[in-house]
């Protein structure tokens, strides 16, 4: 049956697709139920993958170094780069109380630049692609079972596994524990928890600093899986937006953004796999690139109406 | 009876001014370029004197500044418009694409032989039409759906980007490069040949006087027209000027399509003057620049007019860098970081607002006891400038020697 081929080959690369907005889109998860707009997934990504293939580039030429080896410290160098960097938003947004959408895009622009500066300085070129990304491998067992396995667990990216985990987690944490009420409590009525002895500035730097990290992960997860290089030209196609995009459409919530970013990343796989494919091999490939944002834009405009945002979302305290 | 300038603002002296605050971002920003350079062991002051020279060195530089600064004043009345309305619009990339694709199948498929006096103001209105129309889709989707402007502006960016990759190769290509629109013949282009001999064949065009006329037009409007007013009222209260009956949802859209406008006359200037050809798959970043333009100009039409030169020459001299060594990204990172210093104004205004403030209550007291000395009853507030400057002397020396009396 040629449909269920089709099927069996978008899925997987959907699910690739998915994973770095899925991390970008919990970042802002985190921030935003802090009460810290976060505009600046994009740059925070984009560093992630600045970083990482700086990292991998450099052990990967060290000759004997394990090459997945190199691959776990890069997505660590990541995440402790996109921290750092999350950092100067939290300190404007919570301590000098600026406005928050213009810091953001302060951030986006400063790793845009940053990271092509420090790339020049590395490589001499705005570009820096790296040897060997994750392999693609089965999951034994459970990818022999019928439909699923295919869909599921073949060829899969092991910080798909991860990625997936850090979702559960963070699900737990925001819901189930204290300490997730208190940090959702500081993006809905800050006074409140302060009163209640919290300090709603530390919830606030934990929240912008989750955002950092996990969108780290999500850059360095485009690095090692799909893209295989830094590219300063086109950057990451404003995938950081498309995550918060995706955060506005899933509500707020963790199973919300789940469903949201796999709809993009469906998207983003017919837009960068169309040509592959006989049925959408007629549509011009503008039309294809552009279709992930007009789906987007039609999603916001069934979701935003009736809008879930965290109440103090953006107002500093 | 005294018609001189009595100091009866006392709160107004003691806060700093804006241009303080711009300033005092644009020096921090530079000191952050200066420890970027250092920190690849190269010299901050010869990279600096580079920048300058490249800009400003002779009379084809000024004017290849000031053909950059044209699209960057544009873009940065365009952000200042919609942010005097409250709306954040990082949709000036994709405004500028939509206005500078619409300039050029214009330009090439119009007669050779059309007079420019008829040729110019169609463009120029052609353009700012559609980006209008592509400003005002995402104000109609914040007014009528709520869709956070930055989001969806930041769509409307991409599906521009691909509208113009569909559009070169189907209208405008150049045969033997096939990533490039055809280039514009220079007659349809906003060049002048006067502008041009006299700057020695730079890129400044007819588009540095729209930007002006256009500073112009949007002071006036800001300030001198209801219009203005209204969405003026809906930036600063949306829910106050909802209660005074402003229609808040037609002031959203009508800012988004003036802002829209502009910047795409910033694409215009910018692909049918500054260049003459239009790239597939490349997104303009002066317009994320005119962000910057407008922040620092603290959205007044002087102020952007002014901070656009000074952008203008650190995105044309940076092209001398490469002499010394040091990256020419080193511009953009100084950039970002003012805009984060802009960003962050709190803390420079509140850091001069204490300085005045501690420095203006010690002249305050100083011309108190001089006034005592002299035995004159007035308060201080009843004093010309120049008697409080005047005063303000006498009495320092007296606070002094007193200090020292005890």
């Amino acid at each position: 049956m040629e449909l269920w081929s089709v099927i069996t080959s978008i899925i997987p690369s959907a699910i690739a697709y998915t994973i770095p907005i899925l991390m970008g889109a919990l970042g802002g998860l985190y921030s935003e139920r802090s009460g810290v707009t976060n505009l600046c997934i994009e740059g925070l990504m984009l560093f992630g993958v600045f970083s990482s293939a700086a990292t991998i580039v450099k052990l990967q030429a060290i000759p004997g170094f394990s090459f997945n080896l190199a691959i776990v410290i890069g997505i660590i160098v990541a995440m402790v780069a996109s921290t750092l960097l999350s950092l100067l938003h939290a300190f404007a947004a919570i301590n000098l109380k600026a406005n928050q959408v213009i810091s953001g895009t302060a951030i986006n622009m400063l790793s845009t630049a940053v990271s092509l500066f420090l790339a020049q300085t590395i490589t001499g070129s705005g570009n820096i692609t790296i040897v060997r990304a994750v392999i693609r491998q089965n999951v034994p067992i459970l990818s022999k079972i019928p439909v699923i396995g295919p869909l599921f667990f073949s060829s899969t990216y092991w910080t798909t596994w991860i990625c997936l985990l850090l979702w559960a987690a963070s699900w737990f944490l925001l819901y189930k524990t204290s300490f997730g009420l208190r940090l959702r409590a500081c993006g809905e009525h800050p006074s409140a928890v302060a009163s209640a002895g919290v300090n709603v500035h530390k919830m606030r730097y934990i929240g912008v600093m989750a955002s950092g990290l996990l969108s780290g992960i999500g850059g360095a997860c485009i690095l090692v899986t799909y893209a295989g290089e830094y590219n300063a030209g086109s950057g990451i196609n404003g995938l950081g937006y498309l995550a918060i995009a995706a955060l506005i459409f899933g509500q707020w919530k963790p199973l919300g953004i789940l469903g949201s970013t796999f709809f993009f990343g469906l998207c983003m796989t017919i837009a960068n796999m169309g040509k592959v494919f006989p049925i959408f091999q007629s549509i011009p490939t503008g039309y294809l690139g552009m279709f992930p944002y007009l789906a987007t834009l039609i999603a916001l405009i069934f979701s935003s109406r009736k809008s879930a945002a965290p109440l103090a979302s953006g107002e500093p305290f | 009876m005294n018609k001189k300038k009595v100091i009866n603002k006392p709160l107004e002296a003691r806060k700093a001014s804006p241009l303080v605050v711009s300033l005092s971002a644009v020096f921090l920003g530079i000191v952050a370029g200066c420890v970027f350079i250092l920190c690849i062991g190269k010299n901050p002051f010869a990279g600096f004197e580079r920048i300058l020279f490249g800009a400003l060195s002779n009379t084809r530089r000024i004017g290849n500044t000031l053909g950059m600064s044209t699209q960057l004043i544009l873009i940065g009345l365009s952000v200042a418009f919609a942010f005097k309305t409250g709306l954040f619009n990082i949709g000036a990339p994709g405004q500028m694409l939509i206005g500078g694709i619409t300039g050029s199948i214009l330009a090439y498929y119009l007669p050779m032989d059309m007079p420019r006096i008829i040729y110019l103001p169609l463009i120029v209105i052609a353009s700012m039409l559609t980006g209008a129309l592509w400003g005002f889709l995402s104000g109609f989707l914040k007014a009528k759906f709520n869709v956070h402007e930055v989001v969806s502006t930041i769509m409307l960016n991409w599906i521009a980007y691909w509208i113009v990759y569909d559009f070169i190769p189907r209208f405008i290509i150049d045969p033997t490069i096939s990533v490039k629109s055809k280039p514009i013949e220079t007659v349809h282009t906003l060049r002048a040949d006067w502008l041009t001999s006299l700057t020695s064949f730079s890129t400044m065009n007819y588009g540095f006087f729209i930007a002006i006329v256009m500073c112009v037009v949007v002071w006036f409007i800001l300030q001198k027209t209801t219009l203005g007013f209204n969405l003026k009222a809906v930036g600063s209260n949306r829910f106050c000027a909802e209660y005074a009956g402003i229609k808040v949802n037609r002031s959203i859209m009508i800012s988004m399509a003036i802002a829209g406008a502009l910047a795409s006359l910033g694409g215009l200037t910018y692909y049918c003057g500054y260049s003459n050809i239009m790239e597939m798959g490349k997104m303009p970043s002066e317009g994320f620049d005119g962000i910057a333009v407008a922040l620092l100009g603290n959205c007044s039409p002087v102020g952007i007019f002014f901070s656009a030169i000074f952008f203008g020459i650190l995105k044309m001299g940076r092209g001398s860098l490469a002499a010394t060594g040091i990256p020419t990204e080193i511009a953009d990172t100084i950039i970002a970081t003012i805009i984060y210093f802009t960003a962050t104004n709190v803390i420079l205004a509140s850091f001069w607002n204490g300085l005045f403030k501690s420095s203006f209550s010690r002249k305050e007291e100083a011309v108190a006891a001089a006034l005592k000395a002299r035995g004159d009853d007035r308060g201080v507030d009843k004093l010309s400038k120049e008697e409080f400057k005047q005063l303000a002397k006498e009495g320092k020396a007296l606070v002094a020697g007193k200090k020292e009396g005890r």
